[in-house]
């Protein structure tokens, strides 16, 4: 037992290099909260009012620019909003209606119009961002991109039938 | 009372003078010379004497005091630019139209900014592959190699973060499509890439990140390191230049290494080598304007979107590799193999002899043929033959365009090495060379590729058609 026994130098030693690293680990903590990502609220990040259902034909699909994101009406009346944002290397992709596709300028990825990947480098399909409809009109929540592994029928949303 | 009568001169002028200036000036002799460079706050940068054969300008070529001169143009152009600056999207485009128009030689002092900043970044490099080449990393002098690298890339950072200050499309799109590089660290990328940024897109708050680093962290860092890394030198002073024969390069007998002192024999070259190179950046400042391209829009990419010009061989990597490979895994084991090169075993007899010896001269010189040739080759067979993820459908692609094509690359370096030392009959240390000169020939021609060879999409043609 007599060798497991703290010295009274070793445990001063011990607690101020404890205290030490605390204090580093507390100031490191107030740099990085002081440099972290602030909000901006109202822009690019809330929820944004789309318009009405019926005012999006099946098969289009409309660039919101200070939303940053594309309302695609599936030929089926489902609802997706994609992030414009190319999963490469953050390039603003565009809409090319003649191919039915998006095509990113910078590498020269493709996307199915449900945003699956046709063509890489792009490593994973275009990133959502939910969608609600509320009494007729359609709402994107553009707070957090979705990221999603392929896209699926599941991300879809559609306006309730009137019964 | 003491009568005793002060020895200091009646002469008000010359009191306040000697004051000032502590030694005789011109010093008279040698021992003048030594006292005031060591009591010269400037010139104590450097040791009061130094060996003479390093003075040989084909030795170091200058480019460590080259890299000095520009990291103090830097400071006083970048100073002169804050003042007619302001970073936010509203305001930065238009104070580059002003800059060009309204301020009195404004644009001189950006092209010169510019220009500076860019040669910096090859400067750099350059001064890195001279101290490899003449051994000049080998012990005591480790840890200053370390150095060199950090400040290699803070003066990539302090080049990246000023690209973007011009708020026009190049700016743009070259920060958003580089830090986007960044994001394929695994676990933490995004959020690094998030916080550098400030947002998940490069916006205001990235304008205010950048101009926060590049004015003022970054310079603050360098200069810190600069200060330690030139202290280093003076303490462990230069590599004596060798030739392939072991003689002292320089010396009449071949072993003396005669010392001089270093008012005026390093002072006076430096002078003038410094007064040659501001001469020629002001004159190409004059001649060549830094480019300006429309004002940044975020809702538009151009095609082809480049990154900045030295993380091209870096883009170019992405085109064939799965990102996090591209983008990270292999530019880490670069930089890791990189740092620890000085801590490998070195042949003593070496030192100090441009590219080892003879046969290590042969050997760089196949390295970089080899490259010039395999380099575009892989690049055609890989853009035109091979498509991994295509014929191993079943395989993630981290695996089939990651870790295969990865081990592939290492297998053939490490039978490259093997090769050269049979085929040579090389040392290790030669042989090790041998696969650096391939490894920074390849990053070079990649980098070429990157730049000049990719057109819109990214499509590989000719430069003509690039431009």
């Amino acid at each position: 037992m007599a060798d497991t026994n703290v010295s009274r130098r070793d445990f001063l030693k011990i607690a101020w290099g404890a205290a030490g690293a605390l204090a580093l680990v507390e100031t490191g903590g107030v740099v990085l909260s002081f440099f972290s990502p602030r909000v901006v609220e109202g822009e690019f990040g809330g929820v944004i009012d789309a318009g009405a259902v019926d005012s999006f034909q099946p098969g289009s699909v409309t660039p919101f620019t200070q939303g940053r994101f594309y309302l695609v009406r599936m030929p089926d009346g489902g609802f997706l909003a994609l992030y414009r944002k190319c999963t490469h290397l953050g390039c603003a992709v565009p809409w090319n209606p003649a191919e039915g596709k998006f095509i990113c300028p910078c590498h020269a990825s493709s996307f199915e119009m449900d945003g699956q990947v046709i063509n890489p480098p792009a490593p994973r399909p275009l990133d959502r961002f939910a969608v609600s409809i509320v009494d007729g009109m359609v709402k994107v929540d553009t707070g957090a991109p979705i990221q999603r592994d392929r896209a699926s029928a599941d991300d879809l949303v559609y306006a309730e039938v009137a019964s | 009372m003491n009568n005793e009568l002060d020895p200091r001169p009646e002469d008000l002028k010359q009191r306040v003078w000697e004051s000032i200036q502590r030694d005789e000036l011109p010093p008279s002799d040698d021992r003048g010379r030594m006292r005031l460079v060591m009591n010269n706050l400037v010139l104590h940068l450097h040791p009061s004497k130094v060996a003479k054969p390093t003075l040989k300008f084909t030795y170091t070529w200058g480019l460590g005091g080259l890299a000095l001169l520009l990291v103090a143009l830097l400071a006083i152009t970048g100073v002169m630019l804050m003042f007619v600056y302001t970073p936010t999207p509203a305001s930065a485009y238009q104070d580059m139209l002003n800059l060009q128009t309204d301020v009195w030689f404004g644009q001189l002092i950006r092209n010169l900014h510019h220009w500076s900043g860019n040669l910096l970044v090859i400067v750099a490099f350059l001064h890195m592959l001279r101290v490899f080449f003449t051994g000049g990393f080998r012990a005591p002098r480790e840890f200053n190699w370390v150095l060199g690298i950090g400040l290699l890339l803070l003066v990539v950072a302090a080049n990246f973060t000023g690209y973007l200050l011009p708020w026009d499309q190049l700016a743009y799109w070259a920060v958003t499509v580089g830090s986007s590089l960044l994001s394929y660290i695994p676990l933490i990328g995004e959020g690094l890439r998030n916080f550098l940024l400030g947002g998940p897109e490069v916006g205001a708050a990235t304008l205010t990140n950048f101009y926060g680093l590049h004015v003022a962290i970054i310079p603050l860092t360098l200069m810190g390191i600069v200060s330690f890394h030139i202290w280093r030198v003076r303490k462990d002073t230069l590599t004596i230049p060798h030739t392939v024969d072991g003689k002292v390069d320089g010396s009449d007998d071949g072993d003396r290494i005669e010392k001089v002192t270093t008012l005026p024999h390093l002072v006076s070259r430096e002078l003038v080598f410094a007064l040659i190179m501001t001469g020629a950046i002001l004159l190409w400042a004059v001649w060549v304007n830094a480019p300006l391209e429309a004002a940044a829009n975020p809702d538009h990419s151009p095609n082809p979107a480049k990154a900045a010009w030295y993380f091209m061989g870096l883009q170019e990597l992405l085109l064939h590799f799965h990102p996090v490979f591209g983008a990270i895994i292999i530019p880490a084991l670069g930089l890791g193999a990189l740092a620890l090169l000085p801590y490998q075993r070195f042949d003593l007899s070496a030192e100090g002899v441009w590219f080892r010896s003879r046969k290590g001269r042969w050997l760089a010189l196949v390295s970089v043929v080899t490259a010039l040739i395999a380099v575009p080759l892989l690049v055609l067979l890989d853009e035109y033959v091979i498509d991994l993820p295509g014929m191993l459908p079943s395989l993630p692609t981290v695996i089939s365009n990651g870790w295969l094509p990865l081990a592939a690359l290492l297998l053939l370096l490490i039978g490259y090495y093997d090769g050269t030392r049979r085929l040579f009959k090389a040392t290790a240390c030669e042989a090790r060379q041998g696969v650096f000169v391939l490894l920074v020939t390849s990053f070079v021609v990649l980098t070429v590729i990157g730049i000049a060879f990719r057109g819109e999409g990214m499509a590989l043609m000719l430069p003509w058609e690039v431009l």
